[in-house]
Parts: C-alpha cells; structure tokens; sequence
C-alpha cells in the first residue's frame, strides 16, 4: 500500500515537471519577441531606444541570460512561487493570480460537484427506470448534452435566462446568482460525459454472474442495485471523474470569457492574446497542477472502493492446492 | 411429495421481436430429497429451465405456455415479489462460473450474511450461521475466510463459498449449474462428493445441470437428456446407459468415455524431438515488503520432450505450471534457467527479433474460442493475418490458401466473410486451429483447446485435430487438465504438480500402472465410473 501511495506521488511530480518544462519549451519558441510586447505595451518604439537602454531592459528582465539558465531561474522561482512579473501589465503575476484565482476555484469546485450528483443521478435513471421510453429518452440524453459546444449553451442561457426572464445576471461576479448560469454551461458537457460512462459500465455491471448470485439468494432490486452494482460500475467513471474535475478548470477559459467573470481563465485569455509569456507559463503550471492533484486524489481513492488494490493481506498464494477437510 | 412440478413449459427467447424457442413442451418432476440431473449441450435449453424456475430468465425470456409449479407455488407469469419470497429460501442456485460469481468488491461473510438477513436473523446470531455454513460448505478455517474478498480465494474455495451463500437461505432445492466444469478434476470431484453429501444429510433436492453425462450418472438419483429444447430421454442412470433409446444419449454416452489410451507407444523408438526443454525453471519475483523480495518457484527443472509427428500431453491441476511451461516453449516467457530446442535451434534467451523467424515453425491454439478470435475480423481476415505478418504471397494467394486451410478444418468456404459472433464455439476453435495452420507450421501448442467445449463438439475436435496430425506430420504439445482427453489424442504425457514433473512416459503406461500417487488421485477423480461399470 505505501509503495503504491508513494509511487503516485512521485508520478504525480514527474507530471508537473514535465507539463511545466513542455509550456516553457513551447513559449520559448513562439515567433515573438519578448522585448518588442513590452516596449509595446509601454508605447515605445524599439529602434526609438539606444542600444545600452536595450541591454539594460533586456538585463531587468534576464532575457540577456542562455535560455537554460532562463529556464532555472523560471523553475527555482515557481518553487519559491514567483511567476515573475507580468509583461503587459507590468505587476508580479504571483499578484495578478491571486485576486482571481478564488473565483475560478469557486467556479470549478461547484461545477465539479454539479457534475457528479447529475451525472450519477442521470446514470442511475437511466439504468432503472423500469418504463421503458423514459429509459430510452434518459439513456440518449448525455449524448445530446455532450455534443452542444460550450459557448452555444452559454449564450442560449444568456439569452433565455437573463434576456428573456432575467432570472439570473448575464455578466459579473457578484453574488450567487451570477454563479448559476456558468456553473450550469460547464456541467452540461462534463455530467453528460460522467453519465454516459457510467450507464455503460451499469449494464456491464448488472450482466455480471455476481449480479445473478444475489437476485437468486432473494435481495430486493434496489438491494442489488445498490449494495452490488453501484459499487462496480462506479469503478471504471473514477478514472474519467479525474479528466472531468480538470476539464471544469480549463472550461472556466471559455465561460469567464462569455460572462466576463473576472477569474484564471478570463486572465489566460487575455495574456494569451497580449503574448505575456510569464502569465501564460503561470496559468498553465496552475492548471497542470489542479489536474495533477485531482488525479491523485482519484488515484489514492482507488483502493478504498477497490479491495483488489488494497488487500492482498494473507493473500493464498494462488498455487496451494485446496486443502482436503475430513 | 413433489417439490417442482413442471408442465408442458415453453420458454423462448424475443429477438427482433420474434420469439426463438429455447425449451418446449417440458415434463420434470423433482420430489423431496432427490437428486436429479438435466444433461445436455449447450443450447439443448438446460440452464434456460433452470432460470426460468426462479424467475431469473434474461430481461428477453418469456414463459409461453405450461407451468412450474415450486414448492406449490406457480412461478410461470409470477409477479417479482413472488418469486424473491422463492429465490434463497425455497430455491438456492449455485452458479455456473465460480471465478466471477462473487461480488469482487465485497468480503465473502459480508455476501454470506445478506443471505442469512434475508430470513429475519440479526445481530451476532448472523455472523455465527455465516461461519456455520462456510463450515458446512467445507470451507477450513471460516473465521479467515469470512474476512478475505473473493480474489484472495481459490477457485474452488470460492465455489465453496457460493454453495454456503445457497445453504445460507436454508432452501429445500438447490440449482447446480454446471457446478464444476471451471474447476480442476480433483477439486471438482471433492466439491460434487460434498455437495451430494450435504443435501443428502439435510433433506435438500438437488438439480443438477450439465453438459458431462459422466458427472450426471455418478450422482445423480434421475437423468434426463435434453435436445434442442426438448426431454428426448429420462430414468435412472444405470438404466439410461445400459439401454438407451435415442441416438442422442448413446452419443453422449461414447463421449463420456472412460480413459483407455489410444495410443500405445510403449515398444515403439521414439522419433527425433521437434522440441526439447531440458531442466526449464521459472521463478516469478513476488513483491512482498513485509516479507523481503522473494521468489516464486513456478517451474523446477522440468525437462520435457515432443517427438517429431505426435503428441505429448502435459496435465495436472491449475496453478502446476503447465502453462507456463507452455509460454516458455514458445518463447512467450523467458525461462530462469535450462535450455528450450526447437527443431534444432536453442530460443532460450533470443531477442524478439532472432526468434521471430522461428516462430513460424511452432503455433498456438488458445482455450478460450470465444477470446481468441478478433471479434471485428472476418474468418478470412483471422486465417490469413499470419500469412499478412509475415508477407508470405500476395492477396489472390492468401485467399486462396485460406480457403485450403477452410477445407483441412472442414468448414464450409462461405464461412470466410463470417465474423467471430456467427459461429459456434467449435467453428471458432476450427477457425483458431485454421489460423494456426496457415504457415505451415511442424509443432502446434494446443493449451487446453476442448476445454471449454460440449462433450460432443471436444469429440469433433479431437477427431479433426488426430487426421491434421495424420495427414500433415504435425506434433503437438498438449495442455489439458482432463485426463480422458489426453488418453484419446496423446502418446506421452508428463504430469505436473507444483511446478515438476513427478511422471513421465507414453500415455498407455502411465495411465494404466501410474507410479505417483498425485497421477492415481488424477485418474481416481474422473467422473464415469458408473458408465464404465456399465459398459
């Protein structure tokens, strides 16, 4: 067991690493010049400088040093959590993260459990209703929501929910309220998503002969369904449920955009178009992160719903013969 | 007094809305404390009865006509609730499989005690009857056991296991449903001669379902054959096998064969080896930190030898490495230590590459027909996918050599754009013995090829696997844990158990003067001794 934790610690850092030194490879080599962005953004000309001034800025900045020894000092820094300064803006991105990042958390973390209780209630319908178009409708259902682009649902409940009835507010931050409408546009795709692999493992898992063996010893349907289908089928969604808690943090980009909301994803956007390669490097470290972490979480969830990871204790080797009872 | 009543029962199957005929017009009667078997194979609509009489048909079965009467209760159109008051406490089923039949995420008291809560019980009284029954079961050491989930169990405790969740419900019938074939002979003959015991002691009925008539007419007080859904014979063993009426159970009778080697090499000189293992050991690291990184022993110097043109037989039970041994000849697993010649060629220690051109001259044909074929893969895709990977010919050529290989196996050439799913098991195991044919190969690996196959269907197989070896000078090295199959087809035989060799020689001697006794329990544990005290 501990050997097992630990390896996916270890796995879990080697992934940051890696997805931390990818970006910085990849932003190091965009078409642009760092130097050029921020001269623009201050409104500055490059040739307006003298070649001193230039070196100067370009020391300020340590873009005068070998690119490993960029990548050093970027690496060190993020240890220390400095993301350095933002070139467009010119304020430590360590800052400009901070103001937002609740947002997004906020965002995301609702959305994740949305997700879960629709996704697994959606499931279990479809699985067990016993009237058999309801089934049918149920099971086709997540199809539907997982094949509608996010930005569509987004700007159909704008234009439905705040336009129309002005139930909820179609832009901001402030409040509750602002929070349903973009919680509902990430949990459409990502409980759809849930629910179709989760009614696929359900059937597989009530045509298994264990399921037989407790319908025969007499359980009721709901026993079976719940004491020993729900458990198994749930298996095989823990590895997607990792993949989705992620998918409604990289999600935030598109919906804070739609409903300007102020968090992570909005400033990813912006840098991005602005070409502010620290904050970019900052937002993705931060998404590789929460992934990370989310799937390490699943990972060490894992053998608490399944034994066979966990307890192989006093295990019969599987070549001892049976041994003969008189 | 009679327990199950059943009356001109109709069971069918709805497919594409029309309703497919699975059992017809059915006659059976169970009396108190009787111990009857429905034998036939697969598709005669044996496990179809049983389901159908606790209700646990699948979601496209219907009852169509008749009755079934169960413990005076008509379970033909009875609601759910009905039919959960018979499940457990008047009927307990023993399932087919043993290996999948537990709940995998669930302690084994844990399944036990949901059917003693079932009969009202609560509280300690509960986990005392859980430990009773797994007792009762023949299950050493309850306490433990009660505590492990299913995968820290071997097969036949498991199967243990599933017979104390059938007791637990204290029914007055239990359904065996080919209540062994997944387990070893010796295991499997253990369980029968404890199960048969128990209902005996407690009054129980027992029906047995099964496709081995040996199994049957060992045990069973009454036997009824069944064919394509239908009853075609019924009475006592003993009358049954002296003097069938029907053409059906004579054949199931001859398939029931008591081992009597075919092939008596005794006085012969054994042909030069097409494949030799000398003193092949295989340890496993198992990783265990409390105890230190350790070994496992799966194979200790086991030197086995193929003649060129006939059959070696390996046997012995699961876990005796005689699939490892297998793996190891062809080169699939790397051995520890000892040395593996094919055809003259040392592949002990080849890279993939160096042994690659080699493998041509050995194949293997799997257990499992339902596995072993690529389920999108048309018959003509799988037969000629060797002849593909290895560039042999153009496509006019392989279409050509398949339909060749078509003939050898004896299925007909339209089969060649069928897919897996349109084929029987022993088609499949044709196509998969078609496909290991395609390159010509001298040795083919045959790792328990009949095993999962009706009596009837391993007869075919055998007898088509005996003319290739005729006809083309093939060897084979055969796996099997079945000792009556292994005298029909092999000439030598080497027993395993715990990964050695503890008997080797031609099968006729070894069979007929065993020397160890791990070879005697084997031999004992063959079901058919009543059909050969009837013969």
């Amino acid at each position: 067991m501990t050997r097992y934790i630990v390896g996916r610690i270890i796995q879990a850092v080697v992934v940051l690493w890696a997805a931390f030194t990818l970006t910085f490879a990849i932003l190091y080599l965009l078409p642009s010049d760092p130097m050029e962005l921020q001269l623009a953004a201050a409104g500055i000309q490059e040739d307006s400088l003298a070649p001193d001034q230039l070196a100067a800025m370009k020391q300020r900045f340590g873009l005068d040093q070998s690119i490993w020894a960029q990548y050093w000092h970027h690496l060190t820094g993020v240890l220390h959590g400095d993301f350095g300064t933002s070139l467009s803006q010119q304020i430590p991105v360590s800052d400009l993260i901070g103001q937002r990042i609740g947002q997004t958390l906020l965002l995301s973390a609702a959305a994740a459990t949305v997700s879960l209780v629709a996704g697994s209630l959606l499931a279990y319908l479809a699985t067990f209703a016993r009237w058999n178009p309801l089934r049918v409708f149920l099971t086709r259902l997540p199809a539907l929501g997982a094949s509608f682009p996010q930005f569509f649902v987004a700007l159909f409940l704008i234009q439905f929910f705040s336009f129309q009835l002005g139930w909820f507010p179609a832009l901001g931050t402030e409040g509750i309220q602002s929070l349903v409408m973009p919680v509902v546009t990430i949990s459409v795709l990502t409980s759809s998503v849930l629910a179709q692999v989760l009614i696929k493992s359900f059937d597989e898992t009530l045509r298994q002969p264990y399921i037989v063996t407790a319908r025969a010893k007499g359980l009721s349907r709901s026993a079976v369904h719940l004491k020993h289908a729900f458990r198994n089928a749930a298996l095989p969604a823990m590895t997607i449920l990792g993949v989705l808690v992620g998918l409604t943090v990289t999600s935030s980009i598109v919906v804070e955009t739609v409903f300007t909301r102020e968090g992570v994803g909005k400033l990813a956007q912006e840098a991005v178009l602005a070409q502010d390669v620290p904050v970019v490097l900052a937002v993705v470290t931060i998404a590789a992160t929460m992934f990370v972490l989310v799937n390490l979480v699943v990972d060490l969830l894992y053998p608490l719903l399944d034994p066979r990871i966990s307890h192989t204790r006093g295990r019969v080797r599987p070549a001892t013969p049976e041994v003969v009872t008189t | 007094m009679t327990l199950v009543d059943i009356k001109g029962l109709d069971v069918g199957y709805v497919r594409h809305r029309r309703v497919t005929p699975a059992v017809l017009g059915l006659d059976l009667t169970v009396a108190a404390g009787e111990v009857v078997a429905i034998v036939g194979e697969s598709g005669s609509g044996k496990t179809t009865t049983a389901n159908a009489l606790i209700g646990l048909l699948p979601a496209n079965g219907r009852i169509t006509a008749g009755s079934a009467v169960v413990d005076g209760i008509q379970t033909a159109g009875a609601s759910e609730r009905t039919l959960r008051r018979l499940r457990g406490s008047v009927v307990g089923l023993i399932p087919q499989d043993p290996m999948v039949g537990l709940n995998p995420t669930q302690r084994v008291g844990h399944q036990i005690a949901e059917a003693v809560k079932l009969r009202g019980l609560a509280g300690a009284a509960v986990q005392a009857e859980v430990l009773e029954h797994l007792a009762q079961a023949g299950v050493p050491d309850p306490e433990l056991r009660a505590r492990q989930y299913p995968h820290e169990l071997s097969g036949g405790l498991r199967q243990r296991a599933l017979i104390a969740i059938a007791l637990a419900g204290r029914p007055k019938l239990i359904i065996a449903d080919e209540p062994t074939s997944a387990l070893d002979v010796t295991v499997q003959k253990r369980i029968l001669d404890h199960l048969g015991g128990l209902v005996h002691e407690q009054g129980i009925s027992l029906l047995i379902i099964t496709h081995d008539l040996a199994v049957a007419a060992d045990r069973a007080d009454r036997v009824v054959v069944m064919q394509h859904g239908r009853k075609v014979e019924e009475g006592d063993p003993a009358t049954i096998l002296r003097t069938p009426r029907e053409h059906y159970t004579r054949q199931l009778i001859a398939a029931a064969r008591p081992v009597v080697p075919h092939f008596d090499v005794r006085d012969q000189v054994a042909p030069e080896p097409i494949l030799q293992l000398t003193d092949v050991s295989k340890t496993f690291p198992v990783n265990d930190l409390r105890r230190g990184a350790r070994g496992f022993n799966a194979l200790d110097k086991v030197s086995v030898t193929v003649p060129r043109g006939q059959t070696h037989a390996l046997v012995g039970e699961s876990g005796c490495g005689k699939t490892t041994t297998l793996r190891i000849a062809l080169g699939l697993e790397t051995a520890t230590g000892g040395s593996v010649v094919l055809d003259g060629d040392e592949i002990s220690g080849l890279s993939w590459n160096r042994l690659r051109p080699l493998r041509r001259k050995a194949q293997l044909v799997h257990q499992d027909p339902f596995a072993t074929l690529d389920p999108k893969f048309t018959v003509a895709q799988s037969v000629t996918e060797p002849l593909v990977s290895f560039r042999i010919g153009d496509r006019r050529s392989r279409l050509q050599r398949a339909r060749e290989l078509l003939d050898q196996v004896a299925l007909p050439h339209s089969y060649l754009d069928r897919l897996p799913s349109e084929l029987s098991g022993g088609q499949r195991q044709r196509v998969a013995i078609a496909r290991a044919l395609a390159l010509r190969p001298d040795l083919i690996m045959l790792d328990e090829p009949v095993s999962a196959l009706d009596v009837l269907v391993q007869e075919q197989i055998l007898q088509l696997l005996a003319d290739l070896q005729a006809a083309l000078g093939l060897s084979y090295l055969f796996v099997s844990h079945d000792l009556s199959v292994v005298a029909e087809i092999a000439h030598t035989v080497s027993v395993m158990s715990h990964g050695r060799v503890v008997e080797q020689g031609p099968v006729a001697e070894v069979f007929t003067n065993p020397k160890s006794a791990h070879t005697r329990e084997l031999i004992d544990a063959i079901p058919g001794r009543r059909v050969v005290d009837a013969a």
